[in-house]
Formats: structure tokens, sequence, C-alpha cells
């Protein structure tokens, strides 16, 4: 069972987004476990519905969208400041980079 | 059961159009005139601008002028301008559709021109309620998609929505489109996961390479502070918003406008010039992809939006998606799809891709979207460079090797 509150876009990510504006403190249930929203979060916004080590990928309609810079945990809002992007906006880009990258 | 135009040259349309074609902006008044009192009645109006010559716009003319849902077609000259007129007359008339060219200067001048334009286009439009039809089965569908005014809910919404109504269409066997390379950046490793084959792999990331390398010259800036204002945190995700409207399906090939798929299934649309940067930008405004799209012979066009887009298009109905909910409201009489009521948790992914692919198929079947209803026909085409695909590109020259 997953609140209402929250769109879970693919069974395998590890972020929802809120459907709608949402306040610090809320509760929700994610896949039947409770969590509590760390901030307030707006409309479309990304939030933490399952544990990610740093470095680990942050997925988002089974997609990569960039890695933790920090342990993130369920019911935390995640953005820049714990999201970094796997990409080189330098656009130095090459074939090794972006196996190394991705 | 969708009931086509069938064309001398053995494709099916969905529309049965007079196009009236400009060569050069000094003709494009002419042909407006000549389209007015039949603008409603299937008569659109497409052209270029420039006067020096430029292949590209030479092969998007004749491609779109060769178009399933055109039917015939009305050349407009200048007289002294760089179109080559001949080649795009001989291929027009090659596909076996009626065709006319008139020099204004020849003509006498404006108000001849569009006396003899206008009993020409009446002639044809009254030729044209005998086209032989023929029925059209999804597999002979081709479909483009494209979004413009994207915010943060075009990704969430209309864009996912969109990619499973592609799946349901290339699981019918249909050919589907997307584009928008620019903003397929840092998606490189996850496209080629999903090419047909390695070489294919190849020329996606080729494709993508030269696409970084063209914005980075240009310095334009493929994330801007309103995106993170909007809830997108890196150029992945925000590009992962464009990706969304590909669907699950493998993709196929890779072509470049003008290039038709040659069976069903998933294509990439490089839109990116090759060679040095000429020109400027890629894709001024969306109608410039969309007319490459259906160059590509795209008989439909699907075009999310979040801020909330008008534009339709000449030759191919355009169905708008609407992702973001409030908009919908704002704008309802412009959109053929209420996708936001995805993120009101009214309706899943699955119904509204659903509700896509069958709208699809009732407009390819006659029904108006909303664009069509208003006499949108918006149509831009400038100046560019391509190569021509490599061998690897399609899915013919896989079976092949």
């Amino acid at each position: 069972m997953t609140a209402k509150e929250l769109l879970l876009l693919d069974a395998d990510d590890n972020i929802a987004v809120a459907r709608q504006d949402l306040k610090a403190g809320t509760r929700l249930e994610v896949h039947g476990s409770p969590m509590v929203l760390e901030r307030d979060t707006p409309t479309g916004h990304k939030i933490c519905i399952r544990p990610i080590a740093p470095g680990e990928k942050v997925i988002k309609y089974r997609t990569p969208i960039g890695s933790a810079r920090v342990p993130i945990m369920p019911g935390d809002y995640v953005h820049i400041h714990n999201l970094k992007s796997d990409y080189l906006p330098t656009y130095t880009l090459t074939g090794d980079n972006i196996r190394k990258g991705a | 059961m969708i009931n086509g135009y069938l064309r001398p040259d053995g494709r099916k349309g969905i529309r049965n159009i007079v196009a009236v074609v400009y060569l050069v902006e000094c003709a494009h008044h002419v042909s407006r005139e000549i389209q007015i009192p039949y603008r409603d009645q299937g008569v659109h109006v497409i052209g270029f601008p420039g006067c020096f010559p430029n292949d590209y716009s030479q092969r998007m003319l004749q491609k779109l002028c060769t178009h399933p849902n055109v039917g015939a077609v009305l050349l407009v000259s200048l007289g002294c301008e760089g179109f080559n007129r001949h080649t795009l007359y001989e291929t027009i008339e090659k596909s076996g559709r009626p065709v006319r060219l008139i020099g204004i200067q020849a003509a006498g001048g404006t108000k001849t021109t569009i006396a003899e334009g206008r009993k020409w286009v009446e002639e044809q439009l009254e030729a044209l309620k005998s086209t032989p039809r023929a029925e059209i089965k999804p597999h002979e569908l081709i479909v483009g998609t494209i979004c413009g005014g994207s915010d943060a809910t075009s990704g969430l919404t209309a864009n996912p929505a969109m990619g499973r109504a592609f799946d349901y269409l290339v699981a019918d066997g249909g050919a589907a489109i997307f584009e928008e390379t620019g903003e397929l950046i840092g998606l490189e490793q996850v496209m080629m996961d999903r090419a047909a084959t390695p070489e294919l792999a190849g020329e996606i990331l080729s494709c993508m390479q030269k696409t970084a390398k063209y914005y980075d010259t240009l310095g334009h800036a493929s994330f801007a502070p309103g995106n993170a204002d909007g809830g997108l945190t890196t150029i992945e995700e925000k590009s992962l918003g464009a990706y969304a409207k590909s669907g699950q399906a493998a993709i196929s090939g890779l072509i470049k406008p003008g290039d038709e798929p040659p069976t069903g299934g998933l294509y990439l649309l490089d839109v990116i010039p090759d060679g040095e940067v000429r020109f400027g930008f890629p894709n001024i405004s969306d109608n410039a992809e969309i007319a490459e799209l259906i160059a590509c012979g795209s008989h439909v066009i699907l075009f999310a939006t979040g801020r909330g887009s008008v534009v339709g298009s000449a030759l191919a109905p355009v169905i708008k998606v609407c992702a973001n909910p409030h908009t919908y409201r704002r704008m309802s009489e412009d959109m053929d799809v209420n996708a936001g009521r995805i993120l009101e948790g009214t309706a899943s992914v699955d119904e509204v891709g659903r509700e896509i692919y069958d709208l699809i198929k009732r407009v390819a079947g006659g029904e108006q979207t909303k664009s069509e209803e208003m006499g949108h026909q918006e149509f831009i085409l400038t100046y560019k460079s391509f190569e021509p695909i490599g061998p690897s590109c399609l899915p013919t020259a896989q079976t092949a090797a």
C-alpha cells in the first residue's frame, strides 16, 4: 500500500514524487512501511522511499538520475543537496566517460 | 477501422490535403492568398523562406510534398530564387500526385498568380473527392512525438503516458519516432542498452556526442535554474522527462529528417546537424521538429505540454497531451488529453496511455484534433546540414549483415 499523496513511477524506483504540496512531518505509508516527511515538499518534487547509500544511484522511472552524495533515508527530501549528476556538464563527452558515468 | 487515402505510390494517408508551397519568402503572401478561401477544406500552406539553395530544405520539401497525407501540390515560385523547383516538381510528378508550378514573375504578378492558383486548387479539391480509399492497419501507422512548453509535470504524466501509447503502437507493429536529442543528453548509456544491435548502440553514442558538442559550441544551457525550482535536480533527470516519451520498446533504428522508418518499431530521430556548427540553433521552435517528424512519414504527432502550447501543424494532425492538471483546467479547449489526472491520482499511466492510443486511431480515422478544429496549421523550415545515416542505423541493414 502506498499513500495517495505520492506517485510511484516504477516499482523498482527508490524515490517517489509528491502529487500535491506536502508539509514536513506528514506521515505516509510506502509499500506498507510508515515514514515521516523530513521537509516541506512541493508538487512534483522527490521523496526517498528506500534507504540509499552514498554513491548509490537514485532511480526514477527505472532510470538512474544521478548518485547520492550522502546517506538518504525514507521520508527524506531528495534534491541538489543530496543528489549529484553523473553527467559531465562541461560536455567533455567521450565514450569512456559515458561508460564510467552511467 | 481506419479508412485511409491510397496514393499512386502505394502509401496510405489519413488526410487528403492540397499543399500550396512557397519556394521563397517572396512567394509566401501569394501562396497564403491562394489558400485563404479553402483553408477549411484541407488546403495547407508550407514552404521555405530562403533564397539560397540548401540540400536539407530541398529534401524536406520533397518528402513533405510526397507525404501520404498530401494528395496534390501547387508550387509557387517568384522566379529568381535559388530553390531547385525543377527537381522538386519532378519528385512530386514521379510520385503520381497532381502537381502544378506557377512562377509569379512569368504569370504577371500577384493578382494573376492568385487567380490561376485558386483555379487549379479548386480543380484539385474536386478531383480529390474521388481519391481511392484503403484500410490502414495499425502496423502501417507512423507516429511522431515531441514535448514543448514543458514543466516538472511533463516527465511525470504526459510523456510516460505517450510512451505507453508508443508501446501499444509498437506491439501492434506500427512505427514510433521520438527525438529532441538535445534533451536526451545523459541518457546515452540507457539508450545504447535499448539498441537492437551493438552497431546501432555505437551510432547512438556518436549521435549523442555530436549533440553535446553542438550545444556546447552554441553555449546553450540545457539546465536552467527554473528546472531546479520545478523539482528537477540533474540534467539526467530533465532528460528523463523527455526520454519517457519513448516507452519501453527496443530502439530499432536511428534516422535523420526525411528518413522514413522501413519497418515497425521504435526509432530515434537525430535532429542535430552534422559537420561544423552553421545556421544557428538546430531547432528554433517546436514546429521545426514537428515538420521533421512529418518529413519522416509521421501520420500523426503526439505533443506533450505542461505550460500549455497551442500549436498544431500543416499536413498532419497534432494530438496535444496536457501534463499539468492546472494548465488543463485553464486551457482545456486546446488540449486533446488530460494526462494531469495521473498526478491527481484519478487515472493511471496505463489508462491514459490506452486513451492516447485509441485517440491516435480515431484521429487516423478522420476525427479532428482540437488544433485542427481551430485551424492551426503552423509550419517552419530553415537551413540545416546533414550527412546520410550510417549503414548500421536501420533494421534492414542489420538483417542483411
